[in-house]
């Protein structure tokens, strides 16, 4: 089996310390970290995520192979920011506020650092007020929301009509995303766009640069 | 006032409140920006007050207290951990002032917030160490019940239970978990089925197994059909006024208090022994659900 498919492997098995060491030898035989991340740690996460959605596995098990990819991805990340690629834009990311749930969050955190976005993640419970400040401060073009609560949802709103008032609409773009929300629930507060997941996250953001 | 388990052995069926949550939000929106539910218990303890009257009058054998964040661990998010003693004593002191009237006050204790390792990055000891300063307070302030509610982890639930039986070895104690309905059954977020959660609650002493949360009143109605086939406690059951829509922006439970009641009547069959609310549950879902438990409750006893 090559490398990656067993990095793939492992981060099913949810062994953080086998995905760090394989991680580890695909960086020394020069195979080049974008195809570490993504036919490697984001293929096996990918898988749980399946796996996960037909109820074959549960939150124990996602969040063991969470656990996993991180290993690699810590050994990865000084890679992916140190490659001659320039920054392609700034999204300030996060999970709004009254919602713990940032395990989607982060994954979509990888994915856009992964295709080269400078990617700021507030963490999750995050004010209205601290996504419109980072974003002024760092001079991002996006803010990208998740959650996974119908009760939560408002606070999406709530941002994009802070943003009005502050007459940052259009120039700050919002990306809404997580279980929760839907394509009408994002147009219906008047969000930028709407993505499903981090892989269309990433294509929206490439559309719009 | 007789013991709440003697009466659940002799037959009875005993109604308990709804939800704390949406009530609070109406009354007390303003002082909630910001902080946690249980603050209000310190802050404005009328309004706690207020709407455990309005349960007792819908006819609710037992309240809850709205302490279901009250863990110092939970606390801690809103820096108010070191209020956990006083919050949790105001909670009691609200329901025991709500009315004349003899109901149980039933202490509420939520989950941490935390998942323990190797899943999370939080060792049991800590969990541990917060359920037991929560509980011990309300032990202590007079609960008559202690609830531990909306769990999805046998593992952190037991630690709970521990923990209040390391503080009374006769205070009645309710393990309730939350489960989500898949295309192959009833499982925990963590993966635990109900036939496996009702085994472990019976070996860990609980004297109620029960499930709240997640659910409306149909699914929970097959929940606690399948926690009768392995389990002889007694069973609580607090189904949510359905799943929560957005309309208009406004956060709407869609089933009414006819509805939800009438379904009682499946709980009743199947021979659960205290009915009430969760979320988007109202004083009218409770007395709906009180009018319908009288009159199925007497035929019950007569038969
Ligand atoms: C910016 O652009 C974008 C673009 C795409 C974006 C995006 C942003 N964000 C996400 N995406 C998208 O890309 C990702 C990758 O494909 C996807 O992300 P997801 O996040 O959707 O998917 C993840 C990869 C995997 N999915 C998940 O991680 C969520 C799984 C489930 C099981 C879940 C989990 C794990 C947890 N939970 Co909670 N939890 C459930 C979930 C039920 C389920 N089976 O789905 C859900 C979401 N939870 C729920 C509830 C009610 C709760 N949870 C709670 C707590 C928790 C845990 C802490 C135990 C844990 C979170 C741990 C963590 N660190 O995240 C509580 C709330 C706490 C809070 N204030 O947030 C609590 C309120 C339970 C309680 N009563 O205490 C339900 C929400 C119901 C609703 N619609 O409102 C729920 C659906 C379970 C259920 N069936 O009842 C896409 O949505």
């Amino acid at each position: 089996m090559d490398i990656l498919q067993q990095i793939s492997e492992q981060i099913d098995l949810g062994d953080d310390e086998k995905v760090y060491e394989l991680t580890a030898t695909a960086i020394e035989q020069k195979i080049p970290v974008k195809r570490i991340l993504e036919e490697g740690l984001l293929d096996g996460m990918n898988i749980v995520g399946k796996k996960f959605k037909e109820h074959d596995i549960f939150l124990p098990e996602v969040l063991m192979a969470a656990k996993a990819m991180n290993a690699g991805m810590e050994l990865i990340k000084p890679l992916l920011l140190s490659g001659n690629i320039p920054m392609k834009a700034k999204v300030v990311l996060g999970t709004v506020r009254g919602d713990l749930h940032d395990i989607g969050k982060n994954l979509v955190g990888v994915m856009l650092k992964g295709a080269g976005f400078e990617v700021i993640d507030l963490g999750n419970d995050v004010s209205p007020e601290k996504f419109i400040e980072t974003a002024k401060r760092e001079g991002a073009q996006f803010i990208g929301m998740s959650t996974l609560l119908t009760t939560t949802m408002p606070v999406m709103k709530e941002v994009i009509e802070l943003l009005r008032i502050e007459n940052l609409e259009g120039k700050i773009k919002t990306l809404v995303g997580g279980a929760a929300v839907s394509k009408s629930y994002a147009e219906e507060i008047g969000a930028t766009a709407y993505c499903y997941d981090g892989s269309n996250a990433v294509e929206y953001l490439n559309s719009v640069i | 006032m007789k013991a709440v388990l003697d009466r659940i052995k002799q037959g009875e069926i005993l109604v308990c409140d709804g939800a704390m949550g949406s009530l609070l939000m109406d009354r007390a929106k303003e002082h909630l920006k910001g902080t946690c539910p249980e603050s209000i218990n310190l802050s404005h303890p009328e309004i706690i007050r207020e709407i455990a009257a309005l349960y007792i009058q819908a006819g609710a054998d037992i309240i809850e207290t709205n302490t279901f964040g009250g863990s110092p661990l939970k606390l801690a998010s809103y820096s108010l951990d070191d209020k956990t003693e006083e919050i949790n004593r105001a909670a009691i002191l609200a329901v025991k002032n709500a009315s004349s009237k003899n109901i149980y006050i039933c202490a509420s204790i939520g989950p941490s917030g935390k998942l323990l390792k190797p899943f999370g990055d939080t060792e049991p000891k800590e969990i541990y160490e917060s359920f037991y300063r929560q509980i011990k307070v309300l032990v202590d302030a007079g609960a008559d019940i202690i609830s531990i509610e909306t769990m999805t982890d046998l593992n952190e639930a037991s630690l709970a239970v521990e923990a209040t039986r390391n503080i009374s070895s006769s205070i009645p104690v309710i393990v309730s978990m939350t489960y989500e309905s898949t295309s192959r059954g009833f499982f925990t977020m963590m993966g635990t089925r109900i036939e496996v959660a009702s085994k472990r609650l019976e070996d860990s002493g609980v004297d109620v197994i029960g499930s709240n949360c997640g659910n409306g009143i149909e699914n929970l109605v097959l929940i606690a059909q399948e926690h009768r086939k392995h389990t002889q406690l007694p069973l609580m059951i607090q189904a949510n006024a359905g799943i929560p829509e957005l309309r208009e922006g406004v956060t709407v439970y869609p089933e009414s208090p006819e509805f939800m009641a009438e379904k009682c009547n499946g709980l009743i069959s199947i021979g659960v022994s205290i009915i009430g609310g969760c979320c988007g549950t109202t004083p009218a879902h409770i007395r709906a659900i009180r009018n319908v438990v009288d009159q199925r409750g007497k035929k019950l006893l007569k038969t």
